[in-house]
């Protein structure tokens, strides 16, 4: 009970004080979760809807890779990450291991499938709703995938903030990836374990408790700005 | 070039290896509204979708008096239970327009003049979930009108509506057919039938066992089934 006192202390004399080492690592915990959300939903979300919308041969058995996909271990995506990307790799020549953008490329392979399943089950419900009327009105196939993804906004909305809290309490993949360097790849994540293993339990429990603060206060941002519950009703 | 005489040869349409309906051969020209009538399961809606090309032929052939991807275009289908878009009602009712790239500014101002015709005009700017059953059925009935078909498709378009909307819909639907607009509709309701109908087609059992004049079909249907229908008798 003390050191979470000493850990909810610890927290708020580090955002009072504006600490720099702190204000560093949450930023940079930001940019890589929401650059690795942004790609993951530029890519999953049309991915998704396709999968809902399009008939093809051996379909049910990519969505149900799709679905296995959510469950990928993150340390098994950071070392595969870190195999492509290290020296004998095959992309090792572009010299981003240890890095925030091969942070990202983890957290867009470990966010992409459930961006794109959560995408998948609402589009696949709306589509079910809207297939005549689309078909009725000689919507275009592209017309009908901007058609669904805008309608499914709100699930997808959803999609993206699972998405983010997902990638932003991510540890195992971006440790291996990016390595934790003060000043280079640090997050808060990986902060909170190096403090952890350092036996700063105070310091590391102060750290969590900003990562917490930090998802509520991105996800009711977004909702803020998306007017969500406001007009729920479509 | 007018989009009539259409004409249907030994089509059908089938599941699993039943045909639901056919195989028929209709032919639909002139002025008006033909209703379709019969029991229920008597093939009233996959009609109606075989048509407009919804349901996929089975065999047999429908053609129009133009090309078919010119018949697509001008035709509107208006379905049982309104399908309403995530959107306000003005998105809604312009978006078959916004569909075919007409400028959002137009696509508007046009949404609101057929908003304020089937009497929506107060609510253009709500979420279109919000509106009532009747007001549902008028925004789709408006949305299909918007691209000013030259035949409209309805099927049981007051089915689950109160009196007083569906005299409603039954005036705007007299008034688009004074304007030249074809309707082919579908319907339960006998006294709607005989209000509206100009001529009617009696489905039995997925074909066409009837199809007349609408005053020579409710004053002498020639089949036992259509007359057992009028009469109100139970028909299996």
């Amino acid at each position: 009970m003390g050191e979470i006192w000493q850990g909810l202390v610890a927290a708020f004399w580090l955002i009072v004080s504006l600490d720099a080492d702190l204000v560093e690592i949450t930023l940079r915990s930001l940019q890589v979760t929401l650059t690795a959300v942004v790609i993951a939903c530029a890519i999953g979300m049309p991915l998704g809807t396709f999968l809902a919308i399009q008939r093809f041969r051996y379909r049910r058995f990519v969505i149900a890779i799709l679905n296995a996909l959510m469950g990928l271990p993150p340390v098994v995506v950071g070392l595969t990450v870190y195999l492509l990307l290290s020296r004998a790799g095959p992309f090792g020549a572009l010299n981003l291991l240890f890095s925030p953008t091969a942070m990202i490329i983890a957290q867009v392979i470990i966010v992409t499938p459930l961006v794109a399943s959560i995408a998948h089950q609402a589009v696949r419900d709306l589509w079910a709703e809207y297939h005549d009327l689309l078909i009725s009105l000689n919507a275009s196939k592209r017309q009908r995938m901007g058609t669904l993804l805008f309608d499914a906004r709100r699930a997808l909305l959803t999609a993206a903030l699972a998405g983010f809290g997902r990638a932003i309490g991510e540890v195992g993949a971006i440790m291996i990836v990016g390595g934790n360097i003060d000043h280079v790849s640090r997050v808060l994540t990986t902060a909170i374990a190096l403090e952890t293993s350092k036996g700063n339990f105070a310091l590391a429990l102060g750290l969590g408790f900003i990562l917490i603060g930090l998802a509520i206060a991105v996800n009711l941002g977004i909702h803020a700005l998306s007017r969500t519950e406001r007009e729920g009703t479509w | 070039m007018t989009l009539l005489p259409l004409t249907v040869r030994g089509a059908a349409v089938g599941r699993l290896g039943k045909l639901l309906v056919g195989p028929l051969d209709l032919d639909l020209a002139g002025t008006g509204i033909t209703i379709i009538m019969g029991p229920n399961g008597a093939g009233k809606t996959t009609l109606l979708r075989m048509l407009h090309g919804l349901a996929r032929l089975t065999k047999g052939e429908i053609t129009w008096n133009v090309p078919l991807h010119e018949a697509e275009t001008r035709q509107a289908f208006v379905f049982q239970t309104p399908v309403v878009l995530r959107r306000s009602v003005r998105d809604n009712i312009a978006f078959p327009l916004l569909l075919r790239h007409v400028p959002r500014k137009q696509a508007y101002a046009t949404a609101e003049k057929w908003a304020a015709r089937v009497g929506l005009a107060e609510m253009i700017q709500r979420p279109a979930s919000v509106l009532s059953g009747g007001e549902k059925q008028k925004l789709a009935l408006a949305r299909a009108l918007i691209r000013e078909p030259a035949i409209l498709f309805l099927d049981e378009p007051t089915a689950n509506l109160d009196g007083r909307s569906m005299r409603e819909i039954e005036t705007i639907l007299t008034q688009i057919i004074s304007e030249g607009t074809r309707i082919v509709m579908a319907t339960h309701n006998i006294g709607q039938a005989q209000r509206l109908a100009s001529d009617v087609i009696f489905l039995y059992r997925g074909r066409v066992h009837e199809q007349s004049r609408a005053d020579r079909f409710f004053t002498g249907p020639t089949t036992p089934e259509a007359a057992a229908f009028i009469k109100g008798d139970i028909v299996e």
